[in-house]
C-alpha cells in the first residue's frame, strides 16, 4: 500500500496553491521544518511571514491579512493551534468569519515522544465549539491535498488537522473532496465504522479481520467535523446492527460527539472508541502509544464482536 | 477634509455629546476611555484618514483599528459624524439587533475595520493589515489606537515585535495614556511604565503628545509619515472622563452609570 506523509503533501500542496494564486500568504511560529511550510518559503519568501515562537499574534495578524485581502494559512503543532491561539481564532478571526486557515500539524498523539504538552487529545472539540469554524481531519495523503485545494477556495475560517506521520492511501484519487461530507471507505452489512484520520487505516485493517470471521464491517471516512452532511451519517448507518466510531481524540467533543447527536433517538447500539478524558504521555514509538490508549485495530475489532453479541 | 483647528475642537466636543447621549441615564457604558480619546480621534478621521464615508471598503483607504474595543462609542460618534451611518443609530446603540454593539463589530457597521476587544488582539490585526498593504504595494497607512491599560496584554509586546521585525512603516499607533484602568490608577495596579523607554527598546519611532491639543495631534500624525523603516507610535497624554468634569480622572466612570442629574450637567458642559 502506498505510504503518503501528510505534512509533505500539504507543504507541496501550499507551494502549488502559491504558484496559482498570488494572495495567498503563509504563517509560520518556527516549525516551518516540521510543518513543511519550509517548501513555500523557498519559492516566495516574500509571502511567508515567520512570526517566531508567538502563535497568539500570529493567529491575530494572519486576521489582519485576510482583512487585507490574502488567504492565509498559519501553521503550528495542533495543540498550540487550536489551544494558545483559541481566543485569537474566537473573536477576531471566528467572529467576523475572516478568511484564515489554521492547520495543526503533528496532531493527536503523533507527536508521540514530546508527550502530552505537545499532543493534542482536545483540538478538535475546542475548534467545534466555536461557530463558524469549519473542522476538517484528513485520512491520508491524498485528502491531505484534495482538502488544502479545497479549503483555499473556501472563504471562511478553517481548522485542519494533520498527522505527523506517514499514512496508508485511502482516499480514491477519482473522488472530489467537499466540506461536510463523508465518504464510504469499505461496503458492509452488519456493523457500521466511522473513523477519520488515522484511525479509517486501522479500521479498514479489522474489517479485513473480521470478514474471514463472517462479519462484515462497512468503513466510513468522517473527515468534516464540522459540517457533517448528517443525511451521510444516517445512509451509511442504515441497515446495520450496531456503529463503532473511532477517534485519535477525546471522546468528549469529536467524532463520538458528532456521530451520537446526529443518531440520537435512532435505538442503534454504539461503540465509541477514542482518548477517554486523559492527556498523552511519551512514548518510544507511535503504535505503542495509539495502542496504550486502545487505538487499535484489535479493539476495534472487539467492539464490532460485542455488537453483534 | 479640511477643518480649522477651532472646528476640529468642536467637533471633538460633538463627539463627547454623542457618547454621552449614547450612555443616556442609568446604563453602563465606557465614558472614561472614549472621552480620553475625543481629540485624537477626531484629528484621525477629520484631519488626516483618507476614508470614504460614501464606499466604507474603498480599498486604498487608510484604516482605522481601536485596539482598546471598549472605547467604541468614540468610534462611532465620529463615524455617525462622517455619515458612515445615519445619526439615529447612536440612540439604538447595545439595542438588541442593534447596528451598534458593545465592541466594535465589522460585520453590522458601516466603517469599523475588525473585531476588536479582546484587549491585546487590534495591534496584531494592524500589523497583518499592514503588511498584506504593503504586500500588495498599497500607500494606505494603519492606524491602532491601544491603552496604557492593555499595555498589560502580552500580546501587545508580540505584535510591536513584529512591526519592527518587519519594519512596518505603514502602522502608526496611538497610546491614549489616561493613567487608569478599569480597577484603579494604573501606577497603583499595574504599572505598565515606562512607556516611552519600552517602545524605543522595542525598535519603534515614539513620539509624545498632549492628548487633547488638537493641533499637536495633528501636526503630529502629519511629522511621522515621513519617518520611515520603522513603525510609529504616539503616546498620547490623556485624562480618562476628559471634557465632563465630575467624570475627569474618576475610576468609577470607566464604565459608570449617569444619574439623570449627571446627565443634564454632561450635556450642558458639552454644548
Amino acid at each position: 500500500m502506498n505510504m503518503q506523509n501528510p505534512r509533505q503533501v500539504y507543504g507541496e500542496t501550499l507551494l502549488k496553491l502559491g504558484r496559482e494564486n498570488k494572495n495567498l500568504v503563509v504563517l509560520e511560529a518556527d516549525l516551518s521544518k516540521s510543518t513543511m511550510s519550509c517548501l513555500f518559503e523557498e519559492e516566495f519568501p516574500e509571502r511567508f511571514f515567520e512570526m517566531g515562537i508567538g502563535e497568539a499574534n500570529m493567529t491575530s495578524f494572519a486576521g489582519g491579512l485576510a482583512l487585507a485581502g490574502k488567504i492565509p494559512f498559519t501553521n503550528s503543532f495542533a495543540v498550540f493551534a487550536a489551544g494558545r491561539a483559541y481566543d485569537q481564532i474566537r473573536q477576531g478571526i471566528s467572529i467576523p468569519g475572516l478568511n484564515v486557515k489554521i492547520v495543526g500539524s503533528s496532531a493527536g498523539l503523533s507527536d508521540f515522544g514530546d508527550g502530552s504538552t505537545h499532543q493534542s487529545v482536545e483540538d478538535v472539540a475546542i475548534m467545534r465549539a466555536i461557530p463558524n469554524m469549519t473542522v476538517l481531519v484528513p485520512v491520508d495523503g491524498i485528502e491531505t491535498r484534495k482538502m488544502t485545494i479545497k479549503i483555499s477556495a473556501y472563504k471562511g475560517p478553517v481548522y485542519m488537522r494533520l498527522n505527523r506521520h506517514d499514512l496508508p492511501d485511502i482516499f480514491p484519487e477519482n473522488q472530489e473532496f467537499e466540506i461536510g461530507r463523508s465518504y464510504l471507505i469499505r461496503e458492509g452489512k452488519d456493523i457500521a465504522v466511522f473513523a477519520n484520520g488515522i484511525m479509517v487505516s486501522k479500521a479498514v485493517r479489522a474489517s479485513e479481520k473480521l470478514e474471514k470471521e463472517g462479519v462484515s464491517v462497512r468503513v466510513v471516512n468522517v473527515s468534516s467535523l464540522k459540517p457533517t452532511d448528517e443525511n451521510d451519517i444516517k445512509k451509511f448507518s442504515s441497515g446495520v446492527k450496531g456503529i463503532v466510531t473511532v477517534e485519535e481524540h477525546s471522546l468528549i467533543g469529536g467524532l463520538a460527539s458528532v456521530i451520537t447527536y446526529i443518531l440520537r433517538g435512532s435505538g442503534v447500539p454504539f461503540m465509541t472508541i477514542g482518548i477517554e478524558d486523559r492527556f498523552g504521555q511519551s512514548a518510544h514509538s507511535y503504535d505503542e502509544l495509539l495502542a496504550a490508549y486502545g487505538l487499535t485495530e484489535d479493539n476495534i475489532a472487539s467492539s464490532v464482536r460485542k455488537l453483534l453479541c | 477634509m479640511n477643518m480649522t483647528i477651532a472646528e476640529l475642537e468642536k467637533k471633538a466636543r460633538i463627539l463627547r455629546l454623542h457618547i454621552i447621549k449614547m450612555i443616556g441615564i442609568g446604563q453602563k457604558g465606557h465614558l472614561g476611555g472614549s472621552c480620553s480619546l475625543a481629540e485624537v480621534v477626531t484629528a484621525l478621521y477629520f484631519y488626516k484618514m483618507n476614508i470614504d464615508p460614501q464606499n466604507p471598503s474603498w480599498e486604498d483607504r487608510d484604516r482605522f483599528l481601536l485596539s482598546k474595543g471598549h472605547a467604541a462609542l468614540v468610534q462611532y460618534a465620529a463615524l455617525a459624524e462622517m455619515g458612515f451611518f445615519p445619526r439615529k443609530e447612536i440612540k439604538k446603540v447595545k439595542c438588541l439587533g442593534a447596528m451598534l454593539q458593545g465592541h466594535p463589530d465589522m460585520l453590522t457597521t458601516p466603517g469599523i475595520e475588525a473585531n476588536t476587544g479582546s484587549l491585546g488582539q487590534g495591534l496584531s490585526m494592524a500589523c497583518g493589515i499592514a503588511a498584506g498593504l504593503r504586500l500588495d504595494n498599497k500607500k494606505s497607512k494603519v492606524y491602532c489606537i491601544v491603552g496604557d491599560g492593555e499595555l498589560a496584554e502580552g500580546q501587545i509586546w508580540e505584535a510591536a515585535m513584529t512591526a519592527s521585525c518587519y519594519k512596518l512603516d505603514n502602522i502608526v499607533v496611538v497610546l491614549d495614556k489616561n493613567g487608569l484602568q478599569a480597577t484603579g490608577i494604573i501606577t497603583d495596579r499595574y504599572d505598565t511604565n515606562p512607556h516611552a523607554e519600552k517602545w524605543k527598546a522595542f525598535g519603534w519611532h515614539v513620539s509624545e503628545v498632549d492628548g487633547h491639543d488638537i493641533k499637536e495631534i495633528c501636526d503630529t500624525l502629519d511629522m511621522v509619515d515621513k519617518i520611515t523603516g520603522r513603525p510609529k507610535i504616539i503616546i498620547a497624554h490623556t485624562v480618562k472622563g476628559k471634557g465632563i468634569t465630575f467624570a475627569e480622572n474618576i475610576v468609577a466612570f470607566h464604565n459608570g452609570e449617569l444619574t439623570p442629574e449627571q446627565f443634564e450637567r454632561a450635556c450642558n458642559e458639552l454644548t
